[in-house]
C-alpha cells in the first residue's frame, strides 16, 4: 500500500451528471467552468417555465422547467416541488449517470488556506471513490488518506471498510445556519478549514445540506428524495435534511457509509433570515418529533433495495408522524410516488417521451 | 487561551515517567506546566532516580509509595504506561490533564506554541453533543454554531467527561502500520473538536488525554495488561480498554466525549519493527474487544461509575474471559481498581 506517488482522480467525466436547481440565472458556473466544463450538466428550472434561464456557452446541458416535469411524470409530478430548491430531486431521477453531484446557484470556488483554487468536484469523487468506515470511529478521521492511516487499536477486520454512498461537504463564508441562529449572528462567517473527511458514525443522524453534495446515484439514488416544499406546502428549507434523515437511516440498514468534510465551497448568498423564519417554523417544532422517528427507525431485514427501504419507511412516516400533522401523511404518500417515478423512469431507456426544454452540446 | 471559569487550581497534571531523565522534557513543557500542580509517577520497573529540574510544583510517587497503598497481592499491575492511573487514584483535583512522557508542545498551523492543557479544558468546560452530529463540528468554538436542521431540544448539549488529543509528527498508530509506512509522520493540522457521537466506539489514545476526575474517574482504568506487554506504546493495549469501558460508562451515563484538538508533538522512539516482532498479540485481541464493547448495553438501574465499572467487569469475564486469561485478568484488575477508588481515590485527604 505504500509508494509516495499519488494517483490521479478519475474524472468519471461519462459517469457524473451535475445537478443545479435554478429560479434565477446561471452566472456561477463561469467560475466553476475549469471545473465542470467537461461534465454534463441537468438544470432544474424552477418558478415561472416561460423565463428562460440562460446557459453559458460551452456547457454541455439539458435543462428542464415545470412543464418538462409534468409533461414527463405525468400525475406523478405532484411529488416534485414548486417554488424550493427541492424540485432538483427530478434532476436525479432523470439522470442516467453512476454519480450525482448537487450545487446551489450561490455557491463558488472557495480557496484552500494555501491561496488555492478548490476543485470541489475532484474532492466529492475521491470521497466516493474510496471507503467510508462507518463501524469504528478513526480518530485520525480519512484513514485512506495521503499521510493518514488507521490509529492503534481499529480492528484490522475493519479495514477494508465500505462503500461511500454519500458525500456532504461544506461551506465557507456564509454558513448554513437556521433563520433563529441567522438572526442572532447576521455577521457570522465561516472561516475555519477544517482539513478533514469522516466517516458520519452507523446510527448517528446528522443535518445533510444539499448544497454542496455528491452521492453514489446507482447505489442511494431512490433515497434522495427532498420532499415536499415550497408552493403550497406549510414548510421550506427542510428538504434536503429529510432526505438526509431517510438517507442516513438506508445507509444503515444496507451497511454503506457517508462521508462529511472536504470539499468546501464558497457560499456567497446569505437568504434572508425573515423569509426564512417562516419557512422553517413548522420545522423547527416537527424537528423534535421527527429526530426520535428517525433514531429509532428500524428497517426488517426482508427490505434488501433501497426502494424497499424507503417504501416501509414511507409507511412508517404515514403510522407514526401522520399524528404529528396531516402534512406527513401527503409526505409519506409523496414519497412512495417517487419511487414508482423512479422505477418507471430507470427502468426501461425509453427515450422518446423525454426530451428536455432545451439541449446544447 | 483564558478560561474565566477553571482555576488552575482545579487541575492536575500527571505524568508517568517511563525514563528517569525528565529534565529536557519538563523544560519543553515549562511554560504551560508551571503554573499547575503536577504528579509524576514513576515507573516502578525503573531503577534509576528521576531528575526533575527547578521551578516546578510536584509531587513524585514511585514503586515504594504505590506498594504502600496498593500492596503486593493487587491485580492491578502499575507498571510501564499504567504507572499514570496511581496519579489518577490519588489527585483530589477535578480535572486532569496527562501526556506520555515523549510528547511536546507542538505548533499549530500558523506557527503558534499551542498549548494543549488549555485547550482540553476548554473542550472539557463545554458541552459535548453525543445524540446529534455538528457538521460544522464543535458548536461551542468561536465562529461556529449549530447548523440548520439541528435540533434545539438538543442544543444544550451533555457534559464533556474526555478530551482526546492528537500527535503531529509519530501518530498513534500501531507496530504493523507504522512498520509498512516507516517515515510517514504525521503532518496534517485538522482545526476541528468533534465529540464522538453516543454509541459510537473509538480507540482512546493515552498518549494526550483529559478528564473530569469527578465524574468519570474510576472508570479510566489499568486493566488490560499484554503478556508482552513493553515501554513503547506499540506495546500496550492499556489505554484503548479503559477507552473503551470509558466510552460505555459515558453513552450510559448521557456524558460526553470529544476527539480532536489539541496536538501535542510527539518524538520518534523506538522502533516499530521490533515491537511488532515483540508484541503482536493486542492486535489480535482488537478484533473480540471491539464487538463486545460495541454490544455492551449497561442495565438502566446502572447509575454511577463505579457501578458501570463492575458490571462492565462482570460481564468481561463471563463473556470474554473464557477465550483468553488476559481478560479474566482484566475483569479481576477492574473490579479491584473500583475497591481500591473508593477506598482512596474518593475523599478529600490527599495521601
Amino acid at each position: 500500500m505504500a509508494g509516495s506517488s499519488v494517483k490521479p482522480t478519475p474524472l468519471l467525466r461519462d459517469e457524473l451528471d451535475i445537478v443545479i436547481p435554478t429560479i434565477r440565472n446561471l452566472d456561477f458556473l463561469e467560475m466553476w467552468r475549469p471545473f465542470f466544463e467537461q461534465y454534463h450538466l441537468i438544470i432544474v428550472q424552477d418558478g415561472d417555465p416561460s423565463k428562460t434561464i440562460k446557459v453559458p456557452d460551452g456547457f454541455d446541458y439539458e435543462l428542464y422547467n415545470r412543464n418538462d416535469i409534468n409533461r414527463i411524470l405525468g400525475p406523478k409530478a405532484s411529488c416534485i416541488s414548486f417554488k424550493d430548491s427541492a424540485c432538483r430531486c427530478f434532476g436525479y431521477m432523470i439522470s442516467k449517470k453512476k454519480y450525482i453531484y448537487t450545487i446551489d446557484d450561490d455557491c463558488f470556488v472557495a480557496k484552500n488556506p494555501s491561496g488555492e483554487q478548490i476543485n470541489a468536484l475532484e474532492q466529492h469523487i475521491k470521497n466516493l471513490l474510496s471507503p467510508s468506515t462507518p463501524f469504528f470511529f478513526n480518530t485520525l478521521y480519512d484513514p485512506y488518506r495521503e499521510g493518514a492511516d488507521f490509529v492503534r487499536g481499529y480492528p484490522f477486520s475493519l479495514r477494508e471498510g465500505v462503500t461511500t454512498a454519500v458525500s456532504h461537504g461544506l461551506w465557507l463564508n456564509i454558513p448554513d445556519y437556521d433563520a433563529p441562529t441567522q438572526l442572532v449572528k447576521p455577521l457570522e462567517r465561516n472561516k475555519r478549514y477544517v482539513d478533514a473527511v469522516l466517516t458520519v458514525p452507523k446510527g448517528t443522524l446528522f443535518p445533510m445540506c444539499g448544497m454542496n453534495l455528491a452521492f453514489n446515484r446507482e447505489l442511494i439514488g431512490p433515497a434522495m428524495y427532498f420532499g415536499l416544499m415550497g408552493d403550497g406546502q406549510p414548510i421550506g428549507r427542510y428538504d434536503d435534511m429529510w432526505a438526509g434523515w431517510c438517507m442516513k437511516v438506508i445507509c444503515d440498514h444496507m451497511g454503506w457509509g457517508v462521508k462529511t468534510g472536504l470539499p468546501y465551497i464558497w457560499h456567497s448568498k446569505a437568504s434572508n433570515p425573515f423569509v426564512n423564519l417562516k419557512k422553517e417554523y413548522k420545522g423547527i417544532y416537527w424537528q423534535e418529533d421527527l429526530i426520535p422517528f428517525f433514531q429509532s427507525a428500524v428497517l426488517p431485514k426482508e427490505c434488501v433495495t433501497v426502494q424497499q427501504c424507503y417504501i416501509e419507511l414511507a409507511k412508517q412516516v404515514k403510522e407514526k408522524l401522520g399524528k404529528v400533522d396531516p402534512y406527513f401523511i401527503k409526505l409519506a404518500d409523496a414519497m412512495v410516488t417517487w419511487i414508482e417515478a423512479w422505477d418507471e423512469l430507470n427502468s426501461l431507456e425509453d427515450k422518446s417521451s423525454k426530451q428536455p426544454n432545451g439541449t446544447s452540446k | 487561551m483564558p478560561l474565566a471559569n477553571i482555576n488552575d487550581s482545579e487541575v492536575d497534571i500527571v505524568i508517568g515517567a517511563l525514563q528517569s531523565d525528565l529534565t529536557s522534557f519538563m523544560n519543553e513543557w515549562r511554560t504551560i506546566f508551571s503554573r499547575f500542580h503536577l504528579i509524576i509517577v514513576k515507573d516502578p520497573d525503573l531503577k534509576e532516580e528521576l531528575k526533575i529540574p527547578e521551578g516546578f510544583n510536584f509531587d513524585v510517587y514511585s514503586k515504594s509509595h504505590i506498594d504502600r497503598v496498593v500492596g503486593s497481592s493487587s491485580s492491578i499491575v502499575f507498571s510501564g504506561y499504567s504507572c499514570r492511573y496511581f496519579g489518577f487514584l490519588v489527585s483530589r483535583k477535578k480535572y486532569i490533564v496527562s501526556f506520555d512522557d515523549d510528547c511536546i508542545p507542538a505548533k499549530d498551523s500558523k506557527g503558534f506554541l499551542i498549548d494543549p492543557v488549555a485547550q482540553h479544558l476548554a473542550n472539557l468546560t463545554t458541552p459535548a453533543t453525543p445524540f446529534f452530529f455538528n457538521t460544522l463540528y464543535d458548536p461551542y468554538r468561536e465562529g461556529a454554531d449549530f447548523v440548520r436542521g439541528y435540533p434545539f431540544s438538543l442544543r444544550n448539549g451533555v457534559t464533556c467527561a474526555l478530551s482526546c488529543g492528537l500527535w503531529l509528527n509519530l501518530a498513534d498508530l500501531d507496530a504493523p502500520t507504522q512498520a509498512l509506512k516507516p517515515q510517514q509522520r504525521n503532518s496534517l493540522y485538522v482545526d476541528a473538536v468533534i465529540t464522538v457521537p453516543s454509541r459510537a466506539m473509538m480507540p482512546v489514545s493515552g498518549i494526550n488525554i483529559a478528564f473530569d476526575r469527578e465524574s468519570v474517574g474510576p472508570a479510566l482504568l489499568p486493566a488490560l495488561k499484554l503478556a508482552g506487554e513493553g515501554k513503547f506504546r506499540w506495546e500496550t493495549m492499556e489505554d484503548i480498554w479503559s477507552g473503551m469501558c470509558l466510552k460505555v460508562v459515558c453513552d450510559h451515563l448521557g456524558l460526553g466525549v470529544k476527539s480532536g484538538l489539541p496536538y501535542v508533538w510527539r518524538q520518534d522512539r523506538g522502533s516499530a519493527i521490533e515491537s511488532l516482532k515483540k508484541e503482536w498479540e493486542g492486535v489480535k485481541l482488537m478484533e473480540e474487544i471491539v464487538p463486545f464493547f460495541q454490544s455492551m448495553r449497561l442495565p438502566q438501574t446502572v447509575a454511577t461509575t463505579e457501578d458501570c465499572v463492575i458490571e462492565m467487569a462482570r460481564t468481561v469475564k463471563q463473556q470474554l474471559g473464557p477465550s483468553s486469561p488476559v481478560f479474566t485478568r482484566a475483569a479481576d484488575a477492574m473490579v479491584e481498581w473500583v475497591k481500591l477508588w473508593k477506598a482512596v481515590g474518593s475523599g478529600s485527604s490527599p495521601l
